[in-house]
């Protein structure tokens, strides 16, 4: 089961990488669990500055952007 | 070259549509038609350009520079990496968080962030265009100052304490950080074209719709104030003018796309320079909802300090600017 958390203080990219999170592991069958992270010192404890970033099992995998088709499917199959 | 774009209103308006230059309505549309136009192709390339150029630069890198600087030159630094850098107003926390959790004082961090809303390529590129290099000169000088200025006197007050409680705590406790060297790989052509195309679609869909309001404005400045009336009304002998037009400035939100095709008509139009850069400025960087994100870093007071600073500076510039326009 992976586990990814979306950083971010609620703007519109951070809504929807989490919605495109949520509906590519849909699509590929993968089980996985999205939520999101917006209380700013939880944030600034993942040591991250440009949101959206993504977290993967506890790791930051992505940050600064929303992260395109390639790189989730990336994710989901590792 | 851009004297292409003053023919291809002449056509569009005068020509195709009928318009006769004499009339107000005419005289609008021709304005926007011609800066419209304008500002759209020259945004597209520029963009463009200019990303494929600084794909490589992000803020974490520029974190790990400005760490351990001096502070004199530190805010010169903040401010000038805040004037290339791009970046949204929602990552402003973050952005300031871990700048402070990096140990980099209060009054830099915020020399980049006051600068960072005024001075972009965005609105250097259409200052250039609109208004001709020597105003735009003035612009980053005085936008840059006002930036640096201002960060350090934030670190002369000791801003820090002012700051939310786990702000302050993350300040104290950084230490010189570990250099978790960002990713430096080398980035191909298509990596950089990549970015800039991505880059491009998303500024474009941020700016476009200041761009038809603020050359709309411009536009209807353009075509129905009577010329002479603001020299009158609004001119040299009016030292009012200069703090009236900041504090118009503050309810107006718009970022720096947006106000600039304004500023243009508004200097067309005979207002003084330094009340017009006031009034521009204030409408950029002094906007509540940039504040209210704030203050999940910092207390009222701080904030209120940073608000009441950026009037008082945009004013003073405003008189300055005058004075000098006046003397010359």
């Amino acid at each position: 089961m992976k586990q990814f958390k979306v950083l971010g203080t609620g703007c519109a990219k951070c809504l929807k990488t989490a919605e495109m999170l949520e509906r590519i592991s849909k699509e590929l069958g993968v089980e996985a669990e999205v939520s999101k992270e917006t209380n700013i010192e939880a944030i600034m404890n993942y040591g991250v500055m440009s949101t959206p970033a993504v977290v993967l099992n506890e790791q930051v995998v992505h940050s600064g952007s929303i992260p395109n088709r390639d790189i989730i499917e990336n994710w989901l199959r590792q | 070259m851009l004297s292409f774009f003053s023919l291809l209103a002449d056509w569009l308006v005068y020509g195709l549509l009928g318009f006769s230059a004499e009339t107000r309505l005419g005289n609008a549309l021709h304005f926007f038609v011609e800066d419209t136009a304008k500002i759209f192709v020259l945004l597209i390339i520029m963009i463009y350009v200019i990303a494929l150029i600084r794909a490589s630069l992000n803020v974490e890198r520029i974190r790990n520079y400005l760490a351990g600087k001096h502070r004199g030159i530190g805010y010169f630094l903040g401010s000038f990496f805040g004037a290339i850098t791009p970046f949204c107003s929602c990552s402003s926390i973050p952005v300031f968080l871990g700048f402070t959790s990096a140990g980099i004082p209060v009054g830099i961090s915020m020399a980049f962030l006051i600068t960072s809303p005024l001075i972009n390529e965005v609105a250097v590129l259409l200052l250039l265009s609109l208004l001709g290099w020597e105003l735009t000169l003035v612009y980053i000088v005085v936008g840059m100052a006002v930036g640096i200025l201002a960060g350090a006197f934030l670190d002369l007050i000791r801003a820090e304490r002012l700051l939310q409680p786990f702000a302050a705590k993350a300040y104290e406790k950084s230490q010189p950080i570990q250099l978790q060297e960002v990713a430096l790989q080398r980035m191909s052509l298509t990596d950089r074209h990549n970015f800039a195309k991505t880059e491009l679609l998303d500024i474009l869909q941020r700016v476009w719709k200041w761009v038809f309001i603020g050359v709309g404005l411009g536009a209807a400045l353009h075509g129905y104030v009577p010329d002479g009336w603001m020299q009158e009304n609004l001119g040299h002998g009016q030292w009012w003018s200069v703090p009236a037009a900041v504090l118009v400035g503050i309810p107006l939100y718009s970022n720096a796309t947006g106000v600039i095709p304004v500023m243009e008509s508004l200097i067309v139009k005979g207002l003084p320079l330094g009340t017009t850069l006031a009034f521009c400025m204030s409408t950029v960087a002094a906007s509540f909802p940039e504040f209210i994100l704030l203050k999940q870093v910092m207390q009222w007071r701080l904030l209120a300090i940073i608000f009441l600073l950026l009037l008082a500076s945009f004013t003073l510039v405003g008189w300055v600017l005058n004075f000098v326009e006046l003397m010359w």
